[in-house]
Formats: structure tokens, sequence, C-alpha cells
């Protein structure tokens, strides 16, 4: 298969603290790819490492067959312009309204006049349904209104690749809903590829063409939401049926509780 | 926020500065004296200069026509040389001129007044590098007293 | 022993942190000359300049306004009332223009420009403009540090000039030193090169470190609201040292050798 970006068996670890340990993921050209986990096991990292924005330990990261790791500092600005990226909060710039945060990188990156601009600016806002809040200042924004308003931006420059950071985080059930089919549809009629990290099982299970889970420093299991579905494996069961305890413990480490309360020891 | 009032409020900042600066060249520093025109140069000679300093001025009559560029020393016969910039448009002095240290009131700072000489036949005018031969040191209050103390006794 | 550890691992933080102060700067200022960011720069220099523009000139009218009061009653015992003049013009060109201007800058715009920068940082602004392939280090920190090193000369001299009106103010027409000698002996006693000029040199010394620090202190900070209360205080805390400190260095390196 025709991978837009290979993850080849790497290691980070921020500080002392292992994130990674071997990992390999593909994400094939023109369809979705999930990455679920638990919170708190570095989801975002890996979106992070995908942009260059970190580095790491060992391993590599080739986007379109060419390395991201080893890339010279005006390639990688180069690259990052064929990307995009959907942060939590929307990350749109609060000093400017939706219009001018949508056309922020059309104005950065091209040279076309401001009507051009303009129009490109009006079809992006109306794809996600926001036409009518160009106006708008982003505080005054819901927060699924936000996440829309930066998806339109992160859809100006008509990048090959675009990442979601959980984008489904904290919203209600409507804005979920129409996260979810705004995903799905802006993948399919503008041909990108992409990649949405969550835990939130349900929703990206609807849409995700292939599924990685990460959990303890690895990858458990991949496949499409079918195969993940008929899964045996406990740990894809217990992150899939949301079972408080199981293989990944409920307890984070710690010393034997009787141990460390009344000085026993076995 | 309008752009077009960035713009102007950055705009008024910018004059207001300017006006900032020409207040203080022209009232506070009267910048107009030291950089007009071009100068030339004269020396003189004094055996005392006193509290004279570089940048102190030069007059005639309590006109300034100068200021006072540099102190040094000569090196073979150790008697201060002051080196006088004098604007160009005061450019007629006869060689007789005489030069000497005077102080603005009895606690004010020390400038060099200019004596024009008479201007007669075969008397030239001062050109740039010239020595002004005719010079006055400055008066030290400590010698003034020791004369006036000495010249008692005499007359006694 | 670990005492020795923690003063080790302390200083080498210190280090670090100088290192990183320094890398940033230099990927900010390396590549200046784009005509992009000029309409950017406008824009900081009237969040930092304009905006700071009443605090610097009520301050200034009322130093002014007090130096003239105070100098008045050392002077007159004298009777060298009339030197009041170049004792406000001095004081406030070699001295209180900079440093008092560096220190409400650093009060009013150097703490906004970190909270600012912290909060960017917070809310991913500063990821998602390196993401779209923008390095905030030009979009972000190089206007707001050109702004800075333009704004603060400027008020400084502003700040000069209606100090010296506010002794104008007092020292004549309320407690009636004659007008003529406020200034002529003003004009005689300051020299533009040697006073005013470096006064601006001052300026821009505290200009640099003082907006140096502050986006720094933002770009560097722990994107919480911990993180960016602590690193607001810092910057204010820290500039203001260094504002002080460096002043006497700078006033021995002008003014101390004749």
């Amino acid at each position: 298969m025709d991978n837009l970006v290979e993850i080849d068996d790497i290691t980070f670890s921020r500080g002392d603290r292992l994130i990674y340990d071997g990992i390999t993921i593909g994400v094939p050209k023109g369809k979705i790819t999930a990455v679920m986990g638990p919170s708190g096991i570095g989801k975002t990292t890996l979106l992070r490492l995908i942009g260059g924005q970190l580095q790491p330990d060992k391993g590599d990261i080739h986007f379109d067959n060419s390395s991201i790791v080893k890339m010279s500092r005006s390639r990688l600005y180069e690259t990052r312009r064929r990307m995009s990226m959907l942060f939590q909060s929307g990350a749109l710039f609060t000093d400017m309204t939706v219009f001018d945060n949508v056309a922020f990188p059309l104005r950065e990156h091209t040279r076309l006049s401001e009507d051009i601009i303009a129009t490109i600016v009006a079809l992006k806002l109306q794809a996600v349904g926001l036409r009518g809040a160009a106006s708008l200042m982003p505080s005054e924004l819901s927060g699924g209104m936000a996440r829309r308003a930066a998806l339109a931006r992160a859809i100006a420059l008509d990048p090959d690749l675009i990442m979601f950071d959980e984008p489904f985080a904290g919203q209600d059930p409507i804005s979920m809903g129409v996260l979810v089919k705004l995903i799905r549809e802006l993948n399919d009629a503008l041909n990108l590829t992409s990649v949405v990290v969550t835990h939130d099982v349900n929703e990206v299970m609807t849409i995700a063409d292939y599924i990685y889970i990460l959990a303890d420093k690895r990858i458990i299991g991949q496949g499409t939401a079918q195969q993940i579905r008929e899964s045996e494996s406990e740990l894809v069961q217990q992150f899939l049926e949301g079972k408080a305890d199981g293989p990944v413990p409920f307890h984070y480490p710690a010393q034997n509780m009787e141990e460390a309360m009344f000085g026993v020891t076995s | 926020m309008n752009k077009y009032r960035v713009e102007l409020m950055v705009g008024v900042f910018v004059l207001l500065t300017i006006g900032a600066v020409l207040l203080l060249a022209l009232k506070v520093a009267n910048q107009t004296i030291t950089n007009q025109g071009d100068t030339y140069t004269l020396f003189a000679k004094f055996d005392n200069i006193g509290g004279l300093k570089a940048r102190s001025a030069v007059k005639v009559g309590g006109v300034i026509i100068g200021r006072v560029d540099s102190i040094r020393l000569d090196q073979e016969d150790f008697t201060p040389v002051v080196e006088l910039s004098i604007l160009q448009e005061y450019n007629a002095f006869p060689e007789t001129s005489s030069v000497s240290i005077l102080t603005s009131g009895l606690l004010g700072e020390q400038y060099v007044g200019f004596q024009p000489g008479f201007a007669i036949d075969g008397v030239e005018n001062l050109k740039d590098g010239d020595y002004l031969q005719d010079t006055k040191s400055a008066l030290v209050l400590e010698d003034l007293i020791g004369q006036f103390l000495f010249n008692r006794g005499k007359g006694e | 022993m670990n005492a020795i550890h923690a003063i080790g691992a302390k200083t080498i933080s210190r280090f670090a942190a100088a290192g990183r102060a320094a890398l940033m700067l230099f990927g900010a200022l390396i590549a200046m000359p784009r005509i992009k960011n000029v309409p950017l720069t406008i824009k900081q220099v009237y969040v930092v300049g304009v905006q700071s523009l009443l605090i610097i000139l009520v301050s200034g009218l009322f130093i002014g306004m007090v130096m003239a009061l105070q100098g008045y009653t050392i002077l007159v015992d004298y009777g060298a009332e009339a030197s009041l003049g170049p004792m406000v013009a001095l004081s406030l060109l070699r001295e209180l223009g900079p440093v008092v201007t560096a220190l409400l800058f650093a009060g009013r715009a150097g703490s906004a420009l970190t909270a600012e920068i912290g909060l960017m940082k917070a809310t991913e602004q500063l990821s998602s403009l390196e993401m779209m392939a923008v390095d905030p280090l030009r979009r972000v920190v190089a206007p707001r540090f050109w702004a800075g090193l333009i704004s603060m000369p400027m008020l400084a001299l502003l700040f000069s000039a209606i100090g010296i009106l506010g002794g104008h103010l007092v020292g004549v027409d309320w407690l009636g030193v004659d007008s003529g000698s406020y200034w002529s002996i003003m004009q005689s006693t300051v020299d533009f090169d040697k006073d005013v000029v470096n006064g601006i040199i001052k300026s821009l010394v505290f200009a640099t470190v003082v907006t140096w620090i502050a986006i720094f202190k933002g770009y560097d900070c722990i994107p919480t609201s911990e993180g960016i209360s602590k690193a607001t205080t810092e910057t204010v805390v820290f500039s203001s040292l260094a504002v002080l400190g460096l002043d006497f260095v700078l006033t021995a390196l002008m003014f101390g050798i004749e």
C-alpha cells in the first residue's frame, strides 16, 4: 500500500520518561487513519513528531518518502506547507477575526490578490458551515465552532495531510456529529490523508479506515474497525469497552499498600 | 481593532517624538551654535588654564564665536596648548588679537575671552592653524591672595 | 552533597536558559528584512509604544515638577536658583528619562508582552504557527522585539521633554525663576552629543534588555496559568534589576571618566 507517512520503529522519551518504545505506523494515502489510546499516552506527541516539532531518539519518520528527521530546517518548513494540524484547542489567533484566521496561511504563503483570498476563504468557511461567522472574533465562538473555524484554516492551503488532535474532546453530541461528518467528507472531497488522534472510540470507529491502538509505549492492536472489534487481545477489549481495571492497571505503579502503610513485609 | 486607527496613532507618536527631539535640540541644548557651518582652528598657549575644559565657549564681548576643541600639554616647554575652533563667519581677526581665560560670575564656569586687536597696515588676519601670541592665563584665587599679601608686606 | 548538587543543577539550567534566549533572539533577527513584517511591527509599536504614552507623559510631567520643587528649595539657599534649568534638564536627559521610562516600560509593556506570548504558547498558537510553516520567531518575536527597540527611546525622549516643561511650569510659572535664565543656562550647560545622545544610547540598551527579557520569559514559560504568572513577575523583577545595574555601568562609561 502507498503510505504518505511512515513511522519506522521510533523510540522517544521526554526527560527520563520513555514515551514510545519502538512503534511503527503507516498512514495510507487518501485514507483516514486513527490512533487511539488512553489519555496521557503521548498521542499528541506523535503528531508533533510527524510535524517535525520534536525529534525521536531513535528511528525515522518519512513524509512522502523523505525523512522528516534528517531534513534541513528550510526543507522542513517547505514540507510543513503540505501538512496541517488541527489543535485540540483550535489555536485560532485571538487577535484577528475568523476571516483573517482562515486567510492567514494564504497571505503568508501565497501571493494571491485579496479578491481571490476572499473567495477562497468564503469557500473554506462554507465547507465547515461558518461563512456567516466570518467577521466574528474567536472569543465569540463556541468550542465546536472554534474547532470548525480552525479546520477551515487547516484546509486553506489544500494540504496533503491533515492531523487532528483530539477533535472530539469536550464536544456536545451535535458538534461531535458535525465534526465526524466534516472529517469524513473533507477527506473524500479534497482527497486528503487524515490522521485522527483520539480516545473517543465510538466516533472514530465509524469513520476511520485503519486504526492503531497505542498503550503502554507500544502498539497493542491495529486493523480496520471490524478487525479491531473482533480482536482477541485483552488490552484492546479493555480499551474498547472501557473497563476500569485490566491489563492497563487502575493503579499508578506504587509500593504495595499494606507495606507502605503498615510496614508489613510478606 | 481598526487598522487605520493604529497607523494614525503610531504616526502621532512619531510626530510627538520628533517634536520632543526638536525641543531638546533647539531649546534645551541649543544645538544651532555648535554645528552651524564650518570652523577654523587657532592655537593659544597659556601658562595656566585654570578650570577651562574642552567645549568651553570662546566669546568676544559676550558673543560666542567658537568653542574649545581640545587641551593638551606641549611636550617641549610644558605649557598647556588650547585648540580653539572658531566659526568660519568670524574670520577677520587681526594677528594682534589676544585671548584670556575668564570666569563668568564669581563661581561660574570658565571661558576664553577673545579681544580683537587693532587692524593697522602690515598686520595680517589670523589664519587656520595660527598661534595667538598674546595670552593671559586664568586667575587662580590662591595666587591672587598670595600676591595681595606679599604686596601689603612690602608696602609697610 | 545535595546542596552542591542543587546549586550545580541550578547553574546549568541558568546557562541553558541564557543559551536559549540567545538562540531565540538570533533566530528572530537573522531574517529581519521582510516587507511583510513592517505592518506587524507598526501594530506592535502601537501596542507597546502608543499605549504606554499616557503613563510616560504623566510620570514625566510629575517627575519634572517634583524635581523643580525640590531643586529650588536647595538652590535658593545658595542664590543659585537660576541653575534650576540645567539641574532638571541634565538629571532627566542623563538618568531619569532613560531609567524611569525603562522601569515603567517593563511594568506596562514588558509584562503584557510576556503574558501575551505565554498565552499564545499555552493556547498552542505558537505550535500552530510552526505547523503552518510560519516561523513564530519571525512572525511573533521579531516584530515585538523591534517595536520595543523603536518605542522605548522615543518614550524616553518624550519623558525628558515633558519633564523639562514640567520643571518650567513649577520653577518659572509658580516659583518665579526667570524664564530667560531657565532656558539660557540650560542651553549653555546641556550638550546635545554628550547628554541627549548618550541618553538615547542608554535607552536603546535598556530597550534591548527589557524587551528581550519580556519576550524570552513569555516564549520560554511553562504554558500553564501558574507558569505564565511566574514568568510575568520575573519579567518585571529581572528587567528592573537589569536596568538599574546596567545604568550604573553605562553611567560610569559615559560620564564617569573625564
